[in-house]
């Protein structure tokens, strides 16, 4: 990529930024020229244009850079004139001049031509925007800036990013800076780059180091292999962790998945093949409340955990009077009956709804990872997951010791005609059970909207794992059923990168056949007369 | 089998002609009968549905114009509910009971084994589709999908040499459909120098959630040092979880970019596709294809759907393509009799949505432009490189053994799906499985 030459000069630009700038007063068609020159079919000769671009001076340059790097700056076929599309949804867009900023109303997209960029231009127009960022106040920009530039450099480049590293106060940035320089003298076959590098767990710090490890100077060679063999050690113990975390977040997933099968199977008896379809319907209401408020995921996501509660209670109540009060006792019919209404569910949605899978949009504050070292990043939405499981888990928990409902639901189930005989409703605490645990299913559709698609076949594919839980942990048991589910994700995760996805699942079904023959009440069981039951 | 076909032909030719006999004047009046044979319920539905509807907006816009030969089109919608067996059963009910005229429909390849032996044995006439390994050629089937050569090579080849990957890693859902491309891309990559060590090959479970592993995994065997790929045959539903991984985990299309073979513009729209810029697909056509036809054809789409937001793909121009070739042959044979009609199909040549033109091949596949595009973050593809003319498909691939020896023609005097180059003979060398 040789970008060098306009990164410098674009560099020399943002010094003179601070000073007042010639304003654009009649340089409305040199503004013309240079984006008439980004309007080629030639990649290469777009890389040109844009190095012009960068080095013209314009003070739209930003602009252009930016829009045509959102695929935002096109051209009216027409008119040729060129114009930013501001919107780009739907058949009609509105859009403004790219040389004026005026706004030019709305334009159908069949007169709209697009300067498009590849791979490669998308490299090059991050560099051009991250050099010209690294001299902005905002410190994550700088940041942001700093790294991208790792593994960027080249002869041109790096005497003013040395001059840049020099003034930068910020530590991180100042890493950042050195590994990138360290690597462009790598590069150059310095010998002495590899100490500035050791120890670093940056991915491109690696690469390099590899790259240095194939070349003809026997002593670089030997000097990047070491380094690399230290790195490594370091890496080990940081695999450890992330297959912990890969582990505890599917855990996670399926403790979530399995708690509320864990009210209804395991505390009520009932085999309710239909709760893979209430954890849809909260992910449904997740995406239902995107809906109604559009441009806020955010408050959506937080407002959608008590729709989704509701709405898979309902749901559940729904269920539960209809169908399984009149099936009180019979397990294989309770457990055709509810396969059935799981099948009336799916396609009542995609009836209702769409066959098509919905988006749910993630919140700002859910995406992305937090970094714990450069090799270590744990992604946000799964760390959210985590902790809502564990939320729901702590929540249900106390509902069932603390409450009236949880000692009626636990009396009616240990002996029902000992618990009517002491005044307790139990059908009352039928139906809030049946709901309570719906109801727990829906939180998990809201949770697991935000990891894997919402469409209607998103239950199918937890119903296996969740009973799979329950039974593992042992009927009945709050506490086996996250042990489980926990232990299982974590078994799971680390038999996948040697056995592959396909067999490690087959692995864990083995597993878990041979573990309920040894055990038939799973890894807690109920103990005392109510478990002979 | 060529011979027991064969007689099977004549016997269902003998029937339609005693058919024809006993109502002649009733045959001019009746409707050409459109069977459709998509899934509407189970878990296909998500990408058949679309195609059923574009079949009746197709049959729709042909009726405005006045039909075929002067007769209307009925459609018959049947819903094989992503039941593999019930394919047959239903494809038996279209052919025997209905006396469908033709057939469009199936998605996955399975369904179309499943379909295969019943459309051959009472002598239908299918259109597929969609893309799909290959390996295959039926007297009865028109695959208007991209074969491997269509798709996968030419994405590998701008991947190799465009942007310069030594490093692969073939991502794929474990069923036939990647399995096979992937022994055919593994192949070729070999062919072209690629050590063993640089290729790296995951297979994952239907609807599989939890990429997390898988995704490190191939952060880590990006990082040595060497330009680095992910050739992604993932279906369907998977695909979701999987990309969203991708962004999570910060793996940037610049550093690792990921081709897709089965990711279009309809399984975007389940996306928030923000950080998944970059990342490719390889298709024949893409909603953001900037042509005449192509506007005309979404105008129609969004206004029979009624939706602003309604997205097009590549295999619904497939059935557009396969629609207007199953009418032109009609037109020039003159009737909708199977065999006329089988023979006249083939060299006939219809518009694309792309600004070309496909073809009819004798190999029952057609000539279609390969485009690779970068997902953008309206969800929409751009262009960014294409074959520089159309590709016809090939039925079975140069690349792996027992397949590169056969060539499929079905004109007469070969009529052969399978001919054995090398041994001459036709129905020599199975294909490999």
């Amino acid at each position: 990529m040789r970008i060098s030459e306009f990164l410098c000069r674009a560099l020399v630009l943002c010094l003179l930024a601070c000073f007042p700038l010639v304003t654009h007063a009649q340089d409305e068609d040199s503004g013309q020229a240079l984006l008439e020159a980004l309007d080629t079919s030639s990649y290469a000769a777009k890389g040109q244009a844009i190095e012009a671009l960068a080095a013209s001076g314009d003070e739209r340059t930003r602009y252009w850079l930016e829009t045509l790097l959102d695929g935002k700056l096109q051209r009216n076929k027409d008119s040729g004139r060129f114009v930013v599309v501001l919107e780009n949804r739907g058949r009609n867009w509105p859009v403004e001049d790219a040389l004026t900023g005026e706004s030019l109303g709305e334009m159908s997209r069949r007169d709209l031509d697009r300067i498009g960029i590849n791979n490669a231009l998308r490299g090059q127009l991050q560099s051009t925007l991250a050099v010209l960022d690294l001299r902005v106040d905002d410190l994550d920009a700088r940041r942001e800036a700093a790294a991208r530039l790792v593994g960027e450099v080249d002869d041109e480049l790096a005497a003013p990013l040395a001059e840049v590293l020099e003034e930068e106060q910020n530590a991180e940035v100042r890493r950042y800076l050195s590994h990138a320089l360290a690597i462009h003298r790598l590069e150059q076959g310095d010998a002495t780059a590899v100490d500035a590098l050791a120890g670093s767990l940056d991915s491109k710090v690696r690469a390099a180091l590899n790259q240095a490890t194939r070349s003809d100077d026997a002593k670089l060679a030997d000097a990047a292999q070491q380094a690399l063999a230290s790195i490594e050690q370091k890496l080990k113990l940081n695999r450890g962790l992330e297959t912990l975390y890969f582990g505890l977040s599917l855990g996670s997933v399926l403790v979530l998945a399995a708690i509320g099968l864990a009210i209804t199977f395991g505390v009520m008896g009932v085999i309710n093949m239909a709760h893979g379809e209430l954890i849809m319907l909260g992910a449904y209401s997740s995406w239902a409340m995107q809906q109604v408020l559009p441009g806020q995921p955010g408050l959506a996501v937080i407002l959608s955990i008590p729709v989704g509660f509701l709405v898979a209670a309902l749901a559940g109540i729904a269920i539960e009077r209809s169908v399984i009060q009149h099936l009180k006792g019979r397990p294989l019919e309770t457990l055709l009956a509810t396969f059935g209404v799981s099948l009336i569910l799916q396609q009542l949605v995609r009836t209702l709804v769409s066959p098509l899978n919905r988006t749910v949009v993630t919140p700002e504050w859910m995406s992305g990872s937090v970094m714990i070292n450069e090799a270590l990043s744990l992604t946000l939405n799964r760390l959210y997951v985590l902790g809502f499981a564990l939320v729901v888990f702590i929540g249900l928990m106390l509902v069932m010791r603390r409450t009236r409902l949880g000692l009626e639901v636990r009396a009616v189930t240990q002996n029902r005609a000992m618990a009517r005989s002491m005044g307790i409703r139990a059908t009352r605490v039928d139906i809030l059970t049946f709901a309570l645990g719906s109801g727990v299913a829906g939180l998990a559709g809201v949770a697991l909207a935000q990891l894997t698609n919402v469409g209607p076949n998103l239950g199918q594919s937890y119903i296996i794992d969740s009973f799979m839980v329950v039974v593992f942990g042992g009927v009945g048991n709050l506490w086996g059923t996250l042990v489980a589910g926990m232990s299982l994700g974590i078994i799971n995760q680390i038999l996948e990168p040697w056995a592959g996805a396909v067999l490690a699942k087959i692995m864990v079904l083995v597993f878990i056949i041979l573990f309920i023959q040894k055990r038939p009440r799973g890894l807690f069981p109920q103990k005392g007369r109510a478990a002979e039951g | 089998m060529n011979n027991s076909t064969l007689s099977l032909r004549w016997l269902a030719a003998a029937a339609l002609a005693s058919l024809g006999m006993s109502a002649p004047v009733l045959a001019q009046e009746n409707p050409i009968k459109v069977g459709i044979l998509h899934s509407l319920s189970g878990t296909m539905a998500i990408s058949e549905s679309t195609l059923k509807d574009t079949m009746l907006m197709l049959i729709e816009q042909q009726n405005e114009q006045g039909g075929l030969l002067g007769r209307q089109l009925e459609p018959v919608v049947v819903d094989p509910a992503s039941d593999w067996p019930l394919f047959a059963e239903k494809a038996r009910e279209l052919l025997a009971q209905e006396k469908v005229d033709v057939i469009f429909g199936n998605w996955t390849s399975v369904s179309r084994k499943s379909v295969l032996p019943v459309v051959e044995e009472l002598n239908g006439l299918l259109f597929y589709p969609v893309q799909y390994e290959g390996e295959e050629s039926s007297e009865n089937v028109f695959y208007t999908g991209a074969a491997p050569n269509q798709q996968a090579i030419p994405a590998v080849d701008y991947l190799m040499n465009e942007v310069g990957v030594e490093r692969w890693v073939l991502a794929g859902t474990d069923y036939v459909y990647p399995r096979t491309t992937n022994k055919i891309l593994e192949a070729y990559l070999k062919g072209h120098g690629v050590a063993d060590e640089d290729i790296m090959i995951n297979y994952t479970p239907f609807g599989h959630s939890d990429w997390q592993n898988i995704v490190a995994e191939i952060k880590r065997f990006g990082s040595e040092g060497k330009k680095t790929a992910v050739v992604s045959t993932i279906n369907g539903d998977a695909n979701v979880p999987f990309y969203r991984e991708l962004g999570n985990q910060g793996i940037d299309a610049a550093d690792i970019p990921v081709v897709a073979f089965s990711v279009g513009e309809q399984e975007l729209s389940g996306i928030d596709t923000g950080p998944l810029v970059g990342h490719l697909a390889a298709w024949n056509y893409f909603m953001s294809v900037d042509t005449d036809a192509n506007y005309d054809f979404i105008d129609a789409w969004i206004e029979y759907t009624g939706d602003e937001e309604a997205v097009t793909n590549d295999p619904m121009e497939a059935h557009y393509i396969g629609f207007n070739m199953w009418a032109e042959a009609v037109r020039k044979a003159g009737t909708t009799d199977v065999d006329t009609v089988k023979d006249a199909i083939i060299g006939v040549s219809v518009p694309n949505l792309s600004g070309g033109y496909a073809a009819m091949m004798p190999n029952h596949h057609i000539t279609k432009p390969v485009l690779i595009g970068e997902i953008q973050d309206n969800g929409q593809f751009s262009v960014v490189w294409e074959t520089a003319s159309t590709v016809a498909g090939d039925a079975w691939s140069d690349y792996l053994d027992g397949s590169r020896d056969l060539i499929s023609d079905w004109r007469k005097p070969l009529e052969c799906g399978n001919y054995n180059v090398v041994e001459g003979s036709c129905g020599g060398g199975a294909a490999t499985e």
